[in-house]
Order: structure tokens, then sequence, then C-alpha cells
């Protein structure tokens, strides 16, 4: 048995390192390790409860609007207000925003330039894989991070800057939209747009988001050449390589539910699909917990839920091998993501290649690029139902002592914040990240989280101390170590 | 394949970047630089990112094998740029965070790669002063490169000097400013940059000289004391809302943000991220801190009784289109087209 020790493992948001046991050329046993603390939970204790909205997007860079939506969720909770519909339809808009950047972001800059590495020199796809995905220098790449930055200046407008916008309150924008700047900001969903259907898909995204089964998908396929479009380069290779085979998933996959409609129904639903039974069950977020037991944080109390979370560093701990807590649905390990989400929302083409080969690299980029395609259209929705005679923001206070959750859809998956105010200050706040759940470590009972699971039997060949497929399993998560830490 | 060699462009100006007790937010806010090429907007200025842990291609031992070329000198070092606060907890021993893969903690590697660079970035507040990281009880120890708040020293020490000859280059802000941090490092690449261009603070002058209060889109509001009351309002957000923006120091509202935006511009208050110890105001943020009636942090060079005067002559003189904008979220009252042809 060998054992590797893979790291800084980079392309993922933030710290990483992956240990791996290796037994005749597979690996037997994954830990995961997130090896940085920065102790926000502790920050925020005795702070004016306001002031979380200050703190909390600092958590991370890549998905702080997320933070502040989860943030402001738990505030609003605390007050028992909602936002007035032009506060929600912003808010979707600049939480969509970050979200479809991300997927872009993972896709393009993160995922892809590992099928450029000298490995898959001999594949016949990869002259055009190291054309467009070459990393800092591939063609597409360099598109992709030039519509970013266009898509981006959606929140220059609406939140003045990103990130760490602060106009995303608990009941409303602080940013009200002009009637003329409607338009401006359709067009700029629309040059974002005229990207993903010239460089990405090749096709209208209606067209992309109506095929409804994997044998609807390999017919639209078969209808253009193999790398017309980064989409179809992509099923070329993911197909010829088995990526859905690779990394299988814990069968269970839960959503929050995401986007909240001003009449209260959600754009994806919220739910908990599981594979076995091919159903949907409610998310009960009582059955939540986090267990501490091989963390640097005290476990005191045993697995707590997290509006009775603790978090207090132990360095030394016998056992201990990572900053991330173990999150547990009802005891058991859940996966969450664009895959989750879009299970729970029972996308017809998600349901099908779920059913066939399960959570896998294939099906997780392949529902993070479904999502493009299904969330610009609801954006240019969101952006022409704003009505410039109604209000977005309403003045509310907030109760001296109270208690909230927040929820919301990260493009990586499941975010929570619960907070509690006692006498106008934070006297407990507890974030469960999406990648928490995925990269959690081993729980009391010695069960491995879902990535640490995902990578037993993963392929290492001869020679290699940073195994490449151990790179595409760990990427198909897109994960952000700074917000499972935070 | 134990490691993958790939070709580099020399001679280049070497960029290595590291992050550590941050967010990752610099470097995302730095892909929204105002380009429609952002690789080749660095391969013109001759800049070659050697390493960054979200844009190289690069993981695990061959990262490594590139840090510790550096360090050796087998890769010349010109600029090393560090995002996010130096962790030095708990008791010293910086095992809040171990870089992955080396059982070494960051500031270890921070200190070995300081020592051989020609020029040391801070970039953001975190790298440059502790940042956010560093609120509260500061769990973690974190601090900045050269600074601790307002205090010279951090994890380097204020004897530190790179290569050239300067301290810490301090690109504040959190996030900072894309163009900042690329106008900071084309000016290097260019050797174009020198200790006379560096404010008291370590910050690069071209934007540190500026006031964030300078072309602040609420300017009139401002004039007359016409004051915000509640988040989304048009007036000034310095008398109720917690804005520093008239003594802070950046160019936030004449370079604005992704595309066309600025925090005022967004509805909200300058919370002061490009200064030292913005986490930690001693009030809440969105609120301005007041004696007897008047905000206790007044506009920067401004006496207070000139203000405490000024301030009430102005408000007996607001316009009452500028006293009812601004308490709305759009404009209530047009400006009067009173004649055409003005002289
Ligand atoms: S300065 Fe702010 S944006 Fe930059 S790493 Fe620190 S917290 Fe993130
Ligand atoms: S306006 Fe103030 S808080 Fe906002 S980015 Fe500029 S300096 Fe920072």
């Amino acid at each position: 048995m060998a054992r590797l020790i893979v790291g800084p493992f980079n392309r993922v948001e933030g710290d990483l390192e992956v240990r791996l046991e290796v037994v005749d050329g597979q690996v037997q046993s994954a830990h995961i390790n997130s090896p940085m603390y920065r102790g926000f939970e502790q920050i925020l204790l005795k702070k004016p409860a306001m002031d979380a909205l200050i703190y909390v997007p600092r958590i991370c860079g890549i998905c702080s609007v997320s933070q502040s939506v989860a943030s402001a969720r738990a505030l609003a909770d605390a007050m028992g207000v909602t936002p007035p519909p032009n506060g929600a339809r912003v808010t979707n808009l600049m939480l969509a925003t970050e979200n479809m950047a991300d997927h872009l972001t993972h896709f393009y800059l993160f995922f892809m330039p590992d099928f450029a590495r000298p490995v898959y020199a001999q594949q016949p796809w990869h002259a055009a894989v190291q054309d467009r995905f070459t990393a800092m220098q591939g063609r597409h790449a360099r598109l992709a991070l030039a519509a970013r930055q266009r898509l981006f200046t959606l929140l220059g407008t609406l939140g003045g800057k990103w990130p760490h916008t602060q106009s995303i309150q608990p009941t409303g924008s602080s940013r009200a939209v002009e009637a003329a700047e409607r338009v401006r900001l359709l067009a700029r969903v629309r040059e974002f747009r005229a990207f993903l259907e010239q460089t990405l898909f090749a096709a209208p995204l209606e067209q992309i988001s109506a095929i409804d089964s994997e044998a609807a998908l390999r017919q639209w396929y078969a209808t253009a050449a193999p790398d017309s479009g980064d989409f179809r380069l992509f099923l070329t290779l993911a197909w010829q390589l088995e990526l859905d085979r690779m990394g299988p998933g814990p069968g269970r996959y839960m959503s929050n539910g995401s986007y909240p409609s001003p009449d209260g129904g959600l754009t994806f639903a919220r739910g908990i699909w599981d594979q076995v039974s091919d159903k949907v069950q409610a998310l009960d977020t009582d059955s939540i917990s986090e267990d501490a037991t091989h963390a640097w944080l005290s476990d005191a109390g045993g697995a707590r839920h997290p509006a009775d979370g603790l978090t207090v560093p132990d360095i030394d701990k016998p056992d201990a091998y990572t900053w991330n807590k173990a999150p547990r649905l009802d005891g058991r390990v859940i996966e969450t993501g664009a895959l989750a989400r879009q299970l729970v929302d029972a996308h017809p083409l998600i349901r099908d290649a779920a059913m066939r080969c399960g959570g896998t690299v294939y099906t997780r980029v392949l529902a993070r690029l479904l999502e493009l395609a299904r969330v610009v259209p609801a954006m240019e929705e969101w952006i022409k139902n704003l009505r410039t005679d109604e209000p977005y923001f309403v003045a509310h206070a907030l109760p001296d002592d109270a208690v909230g959750m927040g929820l919301t859809e990260a493009a990586r998956g499941s975010l929570g914040h619960w907070i509690a105010i006692r006498k106008g200050k934070i006297s407990n706040y507890q974030i469960i990240a999406p990648t928490s759940w995925n990269f959690s470590p081993r729980d009391a009972q010695g069960v491995p989280g879902a990535l640490e699971a995902a990578l037993v039997g993963a392929a290492v060949l001869p020679g290699e101390d940073t195994p490449v497929s151990v790179q595409h399993i760990v990427r198909s998560f897109d994960p952000c170590m700074v917000c499972t830490v935070h | 394949m134990a490691s993958e060699t790939f070709s580099r462009k020399t001679p280049a100006f070497n960029v290595l970047w590291l992050q550590s007790g941050g967010c990752g937010g610099c470097s995302m806010s730095l892909l929204c630089a105002d380009t429609p090429d952002f690789f080749g907007a660095l391969s013109d200025a001759d800049i070659n990112m050697l390493w960054h842990p979200s844009l190289s291609i690069e993981s695990g031992a061959d990262a490594v094998r590139i840090m510790q070329a550096c360090i050796d000198g087998r890769i010349p070092l010109h600029a090393l740029c560090v995002e996010g606060s130096m962790l030095r907890g708990p008791n010293g021993t910086g095992r809040f965070h171990i870089l992955a893969g080396t059982g070494k903690p960051m500031i270890e590697w921070v200190q070995a790669l300081a020592a051989v660079a020609h020029y040391t970035v801070a970039v953001g507040t975190c790298a440059a002063y502790g940042g956010i990281t560093a609120a509260g009880g500061n769990p973690t120890d974190a601090c900045g490169l050269q600074y601790e708040g307002d205090q010279i020293g951090g994890l380097l020490g204020a004897a530190y000097r790179s290569g050239t000859g300067l301290p810490v280059i301090n690109v504040a802000g959190c996030p900072t400013h894309p163009n900042w941090v690329l106008e900071t490092l084309m000016a290097l690449a260019a050797d174009l940059f020198d200790a006379s261009q560096m404010d008291a603070l370590g910050r690069p002058r071209f934007y540190a000289d500026h006031l964030v209060h300078h072309g602040c889109t609420r300017n009139e509001y401002y004039e007359f004391k016409a004051s915000a009351e509640k988040p989304s309002d048009l007036g000034c957000m310095m008398e109720n809302m917690g804005c520093k923006g008239t003594q802070v120091h950046a160019d936030c509202n004449t370079r604005l943000w992704n595309g066309d935006g600025s925090c005022t511009r967004g509805g909200y208050a300058c919370i002061s991220c490009t200064e030292p110890g913005f986490e930690e105001p001693g009030h809440s943020f969105h609120v301005t801190p007041k004696i007897a009636g008047i905000p206790i942090g007044l506009p920067t060079d401004m006496p207070k009784a000139w203000f405490v005067a000024l301030a009430s002559l102005s408000k007996s003189a607001t316009p009452k289109r500028v006293r009812e904008n601004a308490t709305a979220d759009h404009l209530k009252i047009l400006p009067a087209i009173r004649k055409t042809r003005l002289k």
C-alpha cells in the first residue's frame, strides 16, 4: 500500500489537501483535509446583529452574494418579514449572476484545463481541447473570462461592486433600479446568452434545456461535429473517458431550493432525492447535525444541530484531520450541488442520466451546464418584471432577541446560516456551506464524507504523484474550501 | 507522469501568487478587470503568472516544485503577491494554515519567498493590514505582511525590504479593485514604480491620493446635508448611514467597479475597506456615530466648528427638490426646466 498526499490542490476555491491510500493502482481510501481556519463563527460573536451583512460575504470571494443572501434571509427570519417583490427579483438576479459566473468559471478555468494535459495527448479530441482550454492560454477560456467580466457588470449596477456587495438586505435591496436601467441590464444578459449560444452550446438555450433524456441528448449530439461547441466537446471526451463511471455519489441529494418568486414559489424545488426510490422527500432542517469528531474543533455534546452549534478550535485533538465539521442529514451523508438541484427539481435529462449512472463526474458537469441554459432565460424575465413604481426595500426593525435560519443555494449547493440574537448582539452564528457537506470528513461512526467515498476506486497511473483521475473527481464537485472552513 | 513541464516565456516578469487567511475575493475581483482579454493584458505587460492557485495547471507536487525553485534561486521571483492575512496562531505556530501537501505553515513559505522576491505585494486589506480575518477576538492571530492594523511590523517586520529595496506594497481594499492590482503589477514590470509612489501606509498613491467622496453621485445631497434615512434612499449617507467616504483614501467613485458601480452607487455606505482597522469600527457599520447630533468622523481636513456652521446653513438653504429626493428611492422632483439658452 502506498500513501499519497496531494496538495496544494489548485483550481478549486481555497485550500485543499487529499490523502490517498493506494493499492494496485487504485485509491482504497481517501481523507480530505481543509488545512486553513479563520474562525468567522467566533469573529461574529457579540457583533451588532446587522453587522453580519458586512462580515459574512467575506467568508468567500467566489460565492460572496450567496453568503449575503443566506445571512439576509436569516435576519429576515429573525424579523419575521419577507422582502417586497422587487427586492426578491433583484436578489434573484444578483444570486443568479454569481451562480452563472461560477458555473462558467468552473467549466472553463477549473475543470476543462486538465484534459489539455499531456497524459491525453493521444486522444482524438486533444488538439481541440488544448486550443480552447489550456490554462491561461486557451482561446475559449479567454473568451469565457471576457463574457464573465461583462456579466459581472450586472453586479456593478445592482450591487455596487463584486464581491462583497452590501446592497442585499433582509427587507430588500438598497439599490432601486430605474426604468431606463432595465434595458441596459437586459442587454448585458443577452450578451451573455450570445456567448453561451455561440461558444458553449452552439445551440439556443431553450433547445438545450428541452433535452429530456440521454437518448435525446445523443440525438442532439449527433446533429453536428463532435467538437461543435464546447458542450459537445465535453460530451465527446466524457463518454469516451467514461467520466460517467468516475466518482460515484452517495445516492442521496439535497437542495434548499432556489430563486423564490414573489408569489412564494421556487424556481428550483426544495427537497431530498433518493436514487434507490427515485422519489423526492421534504427537507426537514431539524434533522441536520454537525459532527466534529474528526475536525480540529471541540466536539463537546456530540453532533449538534446548527442552531445550537459550537465552534471552538482544538488543534491537538487526536484523530482529527481537517477544519471541516461533518454535516449529516438524519445521520446520513448527502451530496449537494447543481446535480442535486436538478434531481430534486426533476429535470428529465438529469434524472434519466442519474438513474443510469448515478452522481458522477459526468452528471455533475452536465447539471451545471444545464443550469446555465435554464437560469439565463429566467434572469431575462426577472429584469422585465422589475416594477419601477414599487419599492425595493421596506423599513423594518430587528428585535433585540430572536433566532433565524437563512437558506439558499450557492452554485456549489446548499448553504445555511443559523443566527441567534441576544440584546441586539449575535450570541451564536453557524454556517453550513455546500462543500462542508460534500467534502466532510468521517463522522463519529467512521462513515466517510461524499467525496471521500467518491474517490475510492479512482485510478492512479504508474508514477503519478497528483493523479489526474483524482483531480477530475475532486473538481467535478467544484469545491469552495474557504466557505467550508470559514 | 511524475511531473509535467510547461514552457515559460522568458525573459518576463515572474509573478507568484499565494493565498492565505482570506476569502479569495481579491483574485476573483482581479478576473473582473475591464479588458476583453485578461490573460492577453498580462502577457502584453510582459507579466508571466508563474503560479496562481485558481488559474494555473500545476497542482500538488508540481506547484510545490515551482515555489521551491524560486526559493532556491532557480527561477527569478520578480513579484510575490500574497492575498489573505498571515495566520500566526495558535501560539505563534502558524498551524491555522498549513500549506496543503507540505506540512509546513504558510507563514514560513511566505517568509522564505519574501526573502528572494524583487517586490512583495500585499493584495487586499487582509494581506496589507490583517483585515476582516483579524476582526473580533482575532481567533487566528491574523496580521498583514508588514502591518498589524496601522502598526508597522506584521509578519515580515518593520525592517523588511524586498530585493529592490522597497517595503511591502499594500494594494489595500476588500476586495481590492482589479485595476489597482493590474496597474501596480504593470508598473512594476515596466520598472515604473518606486518608493515615492507609495503613501504613508504603503499604498500605491495612484489610487490612494483620492477620496471615495470624489465623484460620488450623492455630492449635491452632501452639499445641502440632505440625508438618506434608510437603505435605498438617494440622499447623502454620511449623516445617518455610516458612510466614511469623505475620509477614505480610494478612487472608487471615479474608477468604477464592475462596469458602473461603487458602494455608494449601490446604495450603501463606504466602510473604509482600504484603511487599516476597517474591520473593527467600534460601532455598527451602517449607523453614523454621533456626539450631540454631530457625526464624530468628520470630513478629512474640516474643522468641527466650520462643519457645524456650514451644515446648519446649508440645511436651511436646501432646495425642496434635494430635500424630498433624499429620502426617496427614485427622483420625486425633477430638476426644473426654467429657460433654454443658458448663459
Ligand atoms: S481583503 Fe477582503 S476580498 Fe481580499 S481576501 Fe481579504 S476578505 Fe477577501
Ligand atoms: S467605497 Fe469605501 S468601502 Fe467601498 S470599496 Fe471603496 S473604499 Fe471600500
